[in-house]
């Protein structure tokens, strides 16, 4: 039986870091995802926690550490924030490559300039190209359970891929709430040891990142696009596995909350999912036949599941906490690109871009744009295809 | 049964903590909470909120919020100043306070959006007493939970209590525990004028 | 680490991993333009080009000095131009 515990989103993170058992913890500091690394710090000194902590001089030695390390056979751990995660960009692109399990939390802040710590999903969804798999939670019991399920993902011989797990900055990093931790024996049992596709720890001689023909390179590559397919199957599997160690089953890629009788469905990932959800369930109380979809993964992208509950929908309004600056917001993007290959005749699918730079869009907002929403196509009237929601 | 709570103070006097120890005190009342800092960069000596929001049911919603149910101010200085005007309270809110037994409360230094009610207690000498002072600073964010517990009965001041002593471990935990308990104890409805 | 156990699964998928073994690029010694003939009576056994020795087919004995192999020798010449005793000339190739 599990324990519950008043903490922040990061201290869940650092938590479930532990109870995992990671080996080896590189990080370097930045705002908002200092205290993650702060508390793992304090587990290791304490010796709750038997794992060594590399102290780098930069986010692109952090990740360069968490990679070695990894490629030797540790469970390693990082996590990150905006410029840090920028700065390691190439090392992302390398761990993914190079198929090593890793798994990396990603405490969201927007990008600079101007300067700014708040939280928007910038920062994540510039990641979606790296070969990562990336979830995302929406409160602190589903960060830790996230970050718990990420390394049994990361580690399953049909991905070998690493993985990272997203969490707003100060919003869930740095708010308290209840958190079950579980039995750290069922735990373990339930994890099982560190599991990857080969090591280089200098046993024998072995080099990576050799020089590759195109045509290798490619296959390479092609692999990768086949594993995430794969991941999709495995994240299922694990959410449900998870659910019956703790009774927590999320649904697997999306969590899906009044789908199944609704006419219009509102798409969102992340800790303002829950304000949504809440703007929902009063809109049915008012007769509104509104379902909610929230992303749990954004890579690989869940368009199955969305296409299972959007099929036959009349709307479907689409939330995006970050921009791809020319286009859309990304969730919308890959959305409509996905839908294309199941027919022709799409919804009417608005994409609002909300929330940027830390911007505080709560359960009142999401009811007047649902609601609004709701009302025009009900008018039989054509939404505008991209609003940037703001309020001043 | 979703409350929203301000805890009005400034930097460096523990609203943050406060806020914490609050959500650890209503889990052991089988409740749901959620507490946060003022999202941003930490500066001692500003004023600055703290929030907490305690349900029966999972909380699903996250963010700042400049209106509340029940407002509790640690320093007297932000009623004087009338910077508690700023916070909207809520029809039937409550408002806390830490005042000094002269210190006259007037309604005009705050924004009432229906009926309140208002108490008072005077936290700082509860602190000075117990010699709960850091860094020149009394320490009232204990006493204020004490204070909270008594005004809108949302909590057990045995719940508050136990959660101080957890949160803060050893002879400290005992000496900020007893100082909520004194100021359970000690607050008191108070007149407006 | 002590106590930690780690299963290789071996990857079903391509990776960007090689082993490196001698030969694997095939006898490259016919890419040579030069080659470097050793004066064993110059040779002062300092071990700098078979240290220095890119593609390491350089062997320095303590009886019999260096010997290159030149079936791998690329004839880059840097063996050349760390002998600190000039025992070591590029000559072209036929």
């Amino acid at each position: 039986m599990g324990k519950v515990v008043p903490i922040t989103g990061n201290y869940a993170v650092a938590y479930a870091a532990k109870m995992a058992r990671v080996q080896v913890v590189a990080a370097y500091p930045i705002t908002p995802q200092t205290s993650i690394v702060e508390k793992l710090a304090e587990f290791i000194e304490s010796g709750e926690l038997d794992a060594v902590m590399i102290r780098v001089e930069s986010e692109h030695s952090a990740l360069a550490a968490t990679f070695g390390a990894a490629l030797a056979g540790a469970r390693a751990f990082t996590a990150t924030s905006s410029h840090g995660l920028l700065y390691m960009h190439e090392w992302v692109h390398w761990t993914s490559r190079a198929r090593v399990p890793v798994v990396m939390a990603i405490v969201t802040r927007t990008i600079g300039t101007p300067w700014n710590i708040w939280p928007d999903h910038s920062d994540f969804m510039d990641q979606r190209d790296t070969g990562w798999i990336l979830g995302f939670g929406m409160d602190n019991q589903e960060v830790f359970d996230l970050t718990v399920q990420a390394f049994k993902i990361s580690e399953d011989p049909r991905v070998y891929l690493p993985v990272m797990i997203g969490l707003e900055g100060f919003i869930l990093g740095h708010t308290t709430m209840p958190v079950e931790l579980p039995d750290q024996k069922e735990l373990d049992d339930w994890l099982g040891p560190r599991r990857q596709g080969y090591v280089i720890d200098g046993r024998e001689p072995l080099a990576i990142g050799n020089l590759a023909w195109p045509e290798d390179t490619e296959e390479m590559f092609m692999d990768i696009q086949k594993a995430m397919e794969e991941a999709k199957q495995v994240i299922k599997e694990v959410d449900e596995s998870y659910g019956k160690l703790t009774g927590r089953k999320y649904g697997g890629l999306i969590q899906c909350v009044g789908c199944s009788n609704a006419k219009y469905i509102a798409i969102a990932m992340g800790a303002w999912a829950g304000d949504l959800i809440e703007a929902v369930q009063k809109l049915r109380e008012e007769g509104y036949p509104v379902g909610v979809a929230r992303i749990r993964f954004v890579r690989p992208f869940p368009i199955e599941d969305l296409w299972k509950i959007i099929n036959g929908v009349k709307g479907v309004i689409v939330l995006d906490r970050a921009i791809s600056f020319g286009a859309w917001g990304q969730i919308y993007t890959d959305l409509v690109a996905g839908l294309a290959q199941y027919t022709r005749n799409l919804p009417v699918i608005s994409n609002i871009v909300a929330g940027i730079g830390g911007v505080n869009v709560t359960h009142t907002d999401f009811y007047k744009l649902v609601k609004n929403f709701v009302d025009i196509v009900e008018k039989g009237e054509q939404p505008p295809v991209f609003t940037w929601y703001h309020k001043r | 049964m979703l409350k929203e709570i301000i805890f009005y103070g400034r930097g460096g006097q523990g609203g943050v903590t406060a806020a914490n120890i609050l959500v650890s005190a209503v889990l052991r009342e089988g409740l749901y909470g959620q507490g946060f800092p003022f999202f941003g960069a930490e500066r001692r000596g500003a004023p600055v909120m703290a929030f907490s929001r305690i349900s029966d049911k999972p909380i699903l919603r996250h963010g700042m919020f400049y209106d509340c149910d029940v407002l509790v101010v640690l320093d007297p200085k932000l009623v004087s100043l009338g910077l508690t005007k700023r916070i909207e309270v809520r029809d039937r809110g409550v408002v806390v306070v830490n005042a000094p037994d002269n210190m006259v409360l007037e309604k005009k230094a705050f924004t009432l959006k229906g009926s309140a009610k208002f108490y008072r207690v005077n936290a700082t000498r509860i602190a000075l007493e117990k010699k709960l002072v850091i860094a020149g600073w009394p320490v009232v964010n204990t006493s204020m939970l004490g204070a909270f517990a008594r005004a809108t009965g949302l909590v057990s001041i045995n719940s508050v209590a136990e959660a101080i002593k957890e949160y803060f471990h050893g002879p400290i935990g005992e000496t900020n525990a007893e100082a909520a308990v004194e100021a359970y104890k000690q607050t008191r409805e108070a007149e407006v004028c | 680490m002590a106590g930690q156990d780690l299963i290789i699964e071996p990857i079903k998928y391509r990776v960007p991993l090689s082993r490196p073994e001698k030969g694997v690029a095939g006898k490259t010694g016919f890419w040579r333009t030069e080659k470097p003939v050793v004066d064993k009576e110059k040779c002062v056994k300092c071990w700098l080009c078979e240290i220095y020795c890119p593609v390491d087919v350089i062997r320095v004995e303590p009886e019999t000095g260096p010997t290159i192999d030149y079936d791998y020798c690329k004839g880059c010449g840097v063996c050349s131009n760390v002998c600190p005793s000039g025992a070591i000339t590029m000559v072209p190739e036929e």
